[in-house]
């Protein structure tokens, strides 16, 4: 099922089975395209394989948008170890609900990207590691995986290849920060799940202290159609150095929210306007968060931008895991900091010092800030702390949680202000506890 | 590939091997860089980011502590940006944590204090209520104060990595992370409070220590352990002349980092209410209380009457008391007493050991060398339990230096999880050494240390095996307590003389050994120094006049005539011998009334029976060990400084009468001292605590005799 009717501005090439009877079953699959894209990889080398990805552009759609063909180059050959193939599918990342829908509406296609990884390293092994709190799809997804057996198409000696490959579902146990990817790793390995220090990154020493790709569950379904059709056809669909299409998440103040896939650099504005069906309730937009709840603000005259990975970051923001939210006039921005900073700190995993006291202190700032209990210097402050927090932590949650909170007081720092103006929700008592 | 890095950090052109990380580049340099979880030889965490510093042409700061030096690479540590970093970090981590200086343990000595007063704020911009959790006491020795604890990770990694233990692990996420127990709500584990120590901040505190003192009001002196043989250095911090604490931060000593719950905590006995204070005489049946005049005095009568009649006299040495008062002892037994009737509670063959080296010096192993050979073999010792240090040093060196570890013992040992161990019934040691031998020959060097139960002529098997490897071997013959390598070496043994020249030399013949000495129904009197013979067999001798020097009415002073109150090793200066044969300094700590050291009490018997036993001062003593005593003519600056020098005693055979029978291990364990550790409260807390003994379960599973282990040194190397 998916959330919304399908947009006729879509391009749908990894999403256009979902609308079909039964999409997650392997007949629905192998009648539509489905484990074309692998027997054309199996007579590929490495090197093809990965020069293919590389022509195609693709990019991760996890958050950081690092090119799939470059990454998957990096992994070393040859070292006596066994190696591995994870999917991310974690999706913690609020705004972004794709993952959640290509597992359950078509979760060979996965597979099948999986595979050609898993062939392109001669990777005998692979997880899905599938965020805690979506415990309904491991069953549809282990479903799939037994199809996919029953058929030949996992196990040994795929399709006469005389190679084998097995695939497995994992569940994290509900915390954002296994979605980043050294941290997935210790939490499937049955560890804390902290992030590992980098380098060595996953491709040299993943799983098990083995070479692993590791991707997003949205970039692996692009890659069976990448084989079918060919990188450049791919590329074509998007901009420059952004192939492809993207599965956009929208949520928020528009009349159509949901889930479209638009080829890359599609306008942000259009996105809003166009296949979400404008602000809702005729009001004017605000602002939007591009790119899931890390990504900086965008005030609503900066939206006019084609969204993909390069251009969102020209405008000092990202496009990240595709969350789109859509901010409408009568938003309280001091509410939506105080949401996304709780929701980090809530996240931190506890690793670093700035992450976790930063983050915790933010949170209380703001949370005092929106009861009415606020000051002048609280604003610096708030700015402050960001700044402090950024580009120091051991992983990228800090920064997570940095750059939306900085962001929100450079963007809306008027709203800051008129908040002091306004009648706080309690009487301040005349001197706050320091304690 | 370049042997040398060329990088500069704050102007300065350096040099480093590949692979050196910048704190430690910047450290030789005499620049320090700001850490809380960079911790020497433990893994790298950049959880604190305390370290971070410039690098040119990278845009972002970078954590010193895991950033290996580059060529070219211009670092710099003491920029604008670099200072407002550290002072965010600091003042960050103030956000949460109470200030609750006046009254914590660590004020003074805390990191997290050091820190703020470096790069501090002059105030708080933290307006915002604190967390606040509870304090915990996990065990008698260990409790936790979440809200000071700065999560550096210290205290979870030398447990894990250093000892092998991993009792601690991290629970919660955010800022209500914490460190947590392994057993829930409390520790089963070593409790040698190695955490405690390494904690940077006052968020783990010992039971014996918290809430005593501030530590600027102690006096810090430096010792050693008077527990087991392993000689562990040990700083007693002394208020008031009393023992506060005793730790070893200053890691000056053998030990290094490591001491265990009898070295940090054991020390308590000393100041138990049992402790005797004044000598007692027996009158009418009873031990009455009597001056040091009147005991001393009726001591030398009896001992000149017995003399006088050709009586036959014994005496039993220490295992704990020092070089000095062993080396009077036996020549007061030998000279005054004219007896060769002189022993102690032997708990290893060293004798045999030396003399089926036939003077081999080089064969003998010191401390350090446990923590560099490329392998070690442990024959018939649960090393973590009788030997901590010795565990302590073989896992470094497998952890730090590659070092292999084999182990041939009856059961299962915590050396199972990382050595390649085999199970032998004893007696059956050898057969199962076969199996070892191709492994053990392929080693370029190995050190082997065995336990009592290989003594006599497994000894001599033994080194023939060491001999048919091919390669060069040392050894340790393990003993158990603090100064039984000393008192071997110093001729507190029926047949040997200090050096371990025969009786013969001093115009004696061999007299009895200490069983025969417990068995002989003949005996006039008996003279106990700092032993507990009684505690295990009956004297048979009804009639003896017992002399007994204790700290404590033990079994064997219960039954004295006349009991002199001694000091412990903490209270006097003097030199002890560890199980390697390493010698150090004793220095007297705290201050106590009434007791006096053996060497006085010694050289006061001998005054009083009119006899010159020489030099009566510690140093004298010493000065004539050094000249007449064979392998221990040391450097005295190094024994001076409180460093450790190795004594090699035998230069050749030595004139043994086997007495294999004799050696005994005490079986003690990490929570047990013999009788000394019968009157430490802390080390008995330990052991009524429910569940706080150690129980490995990674070891059950390898209980299977007699197979050979799988090698996991590849796994973890
Ligand atoms: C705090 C944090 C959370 C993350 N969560 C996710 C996630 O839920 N799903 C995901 O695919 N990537 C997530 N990432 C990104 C991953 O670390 C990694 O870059 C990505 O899975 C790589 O796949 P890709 O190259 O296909 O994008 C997260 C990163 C961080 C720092
Ligand atoms: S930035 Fe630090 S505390 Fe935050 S999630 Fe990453 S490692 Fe954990
Ligand atoms: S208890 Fe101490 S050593 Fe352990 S993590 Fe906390 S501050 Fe560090
Ligand atoms: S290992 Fe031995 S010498 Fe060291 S602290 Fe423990 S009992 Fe004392
Ligand atoms: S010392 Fe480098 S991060 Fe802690």
């Amino acid at each position: 099922m998916r959330y919304n009717e399908p947009s006729p501005l879509e391009q749908m090439i990894i999403s256009y089975r979902f609308d079909l009877p039964n999409p997650a079953s392997i007949d629905t699959y192998l009648a539509n395209d489905g484990y074309v894209a692998i027997k054309k990889v199996l007579g590929m080398t490495p090197e093809a394989i990965i020069d293919e990805l590389k022509v195609s552009s693709l990019r991760g759609r996890g958050g950081a948008g690092f090119p799939t063909g470059m990454k998957w180059s990096f992994v070393p050959r040859n070292t006596g170890k066994p190696t591995y193939v994870i999917c991310n599918s974690d999706e913690s990342e609020p705004g972004t609900c794709k993952d959640r829908l290509l597992m359950e509406n078509d979760p060979h296609q996965l597979i099948e990207g999986m595979l050609i990884a898993g062939w392109t390293i001669k990777s005998n092994k692979g997880y899905i590691f599938i965020r805690g709190e979506y415990r309904y799809l491991i069953d549809i997804v282990d479903r799939a995986i037994a199809e996919a057996y029953q058929r030949g198409y996992l196990g040994k000696n795929i399709l006469g290849s005389g190679w084998d490959f097995d695939l497995y579902t994992h569940t994290g146990a509900g915390a954002y920060e296994c979605g980043e990817e050294s941290a997935l790793l210790e939490s499937l390995e049955g560890k804390r799940g902290i992030p590992r220090l980098k380098p060595p990154f996953p491709a040299v020493v993943g799983a098990f202290q083995s070479p692993t790709i590791l991707n997003n569950c949205e970039t692996y379904s692009a890659i069976p159609w990448i084989f079918r059709n060919g990188g450049a056809a791919y590329a074509a669909l998007g901009t420059p150095k952004n192939g492809g299409t993207r599965l956009v998440c929208v949520s928020g103040h528009v009349n159509k929210p949901g889930v479209y896939e638009l080829p890359m650099g599609f306008n942000l504005l259009r996105i809003v306007n166009e296949v979400c069906g404008g602000v809702r309730n005729g009001k004017k937009l605000k602002a939007i968060i591009p790119g899931g709840s890390s990504s900086p603000v965008l005030r609503a005259d900066e939206c006019d931008i084609p969204y993909d990975f390069d251009s969102l970051a020209k405008a000092k923001t990202m496009a990240g895991s595709g969350g789109v939210v859509v901010l409408d006039e009568d938003t309280d921005i001091v509410a939506v900091a105080l949401r996304t900073i709780k929701f980090y700190a809530h996240e931190s995993c506890g690793w670093c010092i700035p992450c976790r006291e930063g983050t915790n202190w933010l949170k209380k700032i703001l949370s005092r800030y929106h009861e009415g209990f606020g000051d002048e210097s609280d604003i610096d402050l708030i700015a402050e702390l960001a700044n402090n927090m950024l580009g120091r932590t051991f992983c990228a949650l800090g920064d997570a949680a940095a750059m939306p909170t900085a962001g929100f007081v450079a963007k809306f720092r008027n709203e800051f202000e008129d908040y002091l103006k306004k009648s706080p929700r309690f009487q301040p008592a005349p001197e706050l506890a320091v304690v | 590939m370049a042997e040398v890095i060329n990088f500069t950090i704050d102007g300065q052109k350096l040099q480093a091997a590949p692979g050196t990380l910048v704190i430690n580049a910047a450290k030789q340099a005499g620049i320090s860089i700001p850490s809380f979880c960079y911790y020497d030889n433990l893994a790298l965490q950049a959880a604190c980011r305390m370290c971070l510093v410039e690098v040119e042409k990278t845009p972002k700061l970078q954590v010193a502590c895991t950033l290996p030096v580059a060529e070219g690479m211009v670092v710099h540590t003491d920029t604008p940006q670099v200072h407002q970093a550290r002072k965010s970090m600091v003042e960050f981590l103030l956000t949460n944590h109470p200030l609750d200086c006046p009254v914590c343990d660590k004020g003074g000595e805390c990191e997290l204090q050091d820190m703020a007063f470096r790069y501090g704020a002059g105030f708080s911009r933290f307006r915002e209520a604190k967390i606040h959790v509870d304090e915990k006491q996990w065990s008698p020795v260990v409790y936790y104060d979440a809200p000071r604890c700065i999560l550096c990770y210290r205290c979870v990694r030398i447990c894990g990595e250093g000892l092998g233990v991993s009792a601690l692990g991290i629970g919660n996420r955010g800022a209500m992370a914490e460190i947590v127990p392994n057993r829930g709500d409390h520790l089963e584990c070593d409790e040698c409070g190695a955490c405690i120590d390494i904690c940077p901040v006052g968020a783990l505190t010992s039971g014996a220590y918290r809430y005593k003192t501030r530590p600027w009001e102690m006096e810090h002196v430096g010792t050693v352990c008077t527990h087991c043989s392993n000689g562990c250095k040990t700083t007693l911090g002394v208020r008031n002349g009393r023992i506060i604490r005793a730790n070893n931060r200053d890691r000056s000593g053998v030990n290094g980092e490591f001491l265990c719950i009898k070295g940090r905590y054991g020390f308590d006995f000393y100041d138990h209410p049992d402790r005797l204070t004044t000598p007692l005489v027996r009158q009418g049946g009873e031990l009455k209380p009597v001056s040091w005049a009147q005991a001393l005095a009726v001591v030398a009568k009896r001992f000149t009457e017995i003399r006088a009649r050709n009586g036959k006299f014994a005496v039993i040495g220490s295992n704990h008391t020092t070089n000095e008062e062993n080396y009077q002892l036996q020549k007061f037994a030998r000279q005054v007493l004219r007896t060769s009737n002189i022993d102690h509670h032997r708990t290893g063959d060293v004798a045999t050991l030396l003399d089926a080296l036939q003077g081999r010096a080089s064969a003998l192993a010191s401390t350090a060398d446990l923590v560099n050979a490329k392998a070690a073999l442990v024959i018939d010792s649960d090393l973590a339990q009788e030997q901590p240090l010795l565990a302590f040093s073989l896992r470094f060196n497998w952890r730090i230096n590659q070092g292999h570890v084999y182990a041939v013992t009856p059961g299962p040992v915590r050396e199972d999880n990382y050595a390649t161990t085999v199970r032998a019934e004893p007696g059956r040691e050898f057969e199962q050494l076969q199996l070892l031998k191709d492994r053990l020959a392929a080693e370029p060097e190995l050190v082997i240390l065995f336990g009592a139960a290989i003594k006599g002529e497994d000894i001599r098997r033994l080194v023939a095996f060491g001999d048919s490897l091919g390669i060069p071997v040392k050894y340790v013959a393990l003993v158990d307590y603090s100064n039984s390598r000393g008192a071997s070496d110093m001729g507190l043994l029926p047949d040997l003389l200090p050096g371990y020249r025969p009786v013969s030399e001093a115009g004696l013949e061999p007299g009895l050994d200490y069983d025969q000495i417990l068995a002989a129904t003949d005996l006039n009197a008996l003279w106990v120094v700092g032993a507990n013979p009684l505690s295990r067999q009956p004297l048979a001798s009804q009639d003896a006049f017992v002399v007994v020097q204790d700290l404590f009415l033990t079994e064997t002073a219960q039954r004295a005539d006349v009991v002199l109150p001694a000091f412990c090793a903490y209270e006097k200066n003097g030199t002890v011998t560890n199980v390697c044969g390493d010698v150090q300094k004793l220095t007297r700590g705290p201050k106590t009334m009434g007791p006096k050291p053996d060497l006085d009490i010694i050289a006061l018997l001998a005054k009083e029976m009119r006899e010159d036993l020489g030099p009566t001062k510690v140093a004298d003593v010493f000065a004539e060990i050094r000249n007449r005593v064979h392998g221990y003519n040391l450097p005295l600056v190094v024994i001076e400084s409180g460093g450790a020098a190795q004594a090699v005693p035998p230069n050749d055979r030595i004139q043994i009468q086997s007495r294999p029978e004799v050696v005994r291990s005490a079986g003690n364990t990490l929570y047990t001292s013999g009788t000394l550790g019968r009157y430490s409260p802390m080390l008995n807390s330990v052991l009524e605590a429910p569940g706080a003994l150690y129980h490995d379960p990674h070891i059950a599973p390898f209980v299977a005799k007699g197979s050979v282990q799988v090698d996991t040194t590849e796994k973890y190397g």
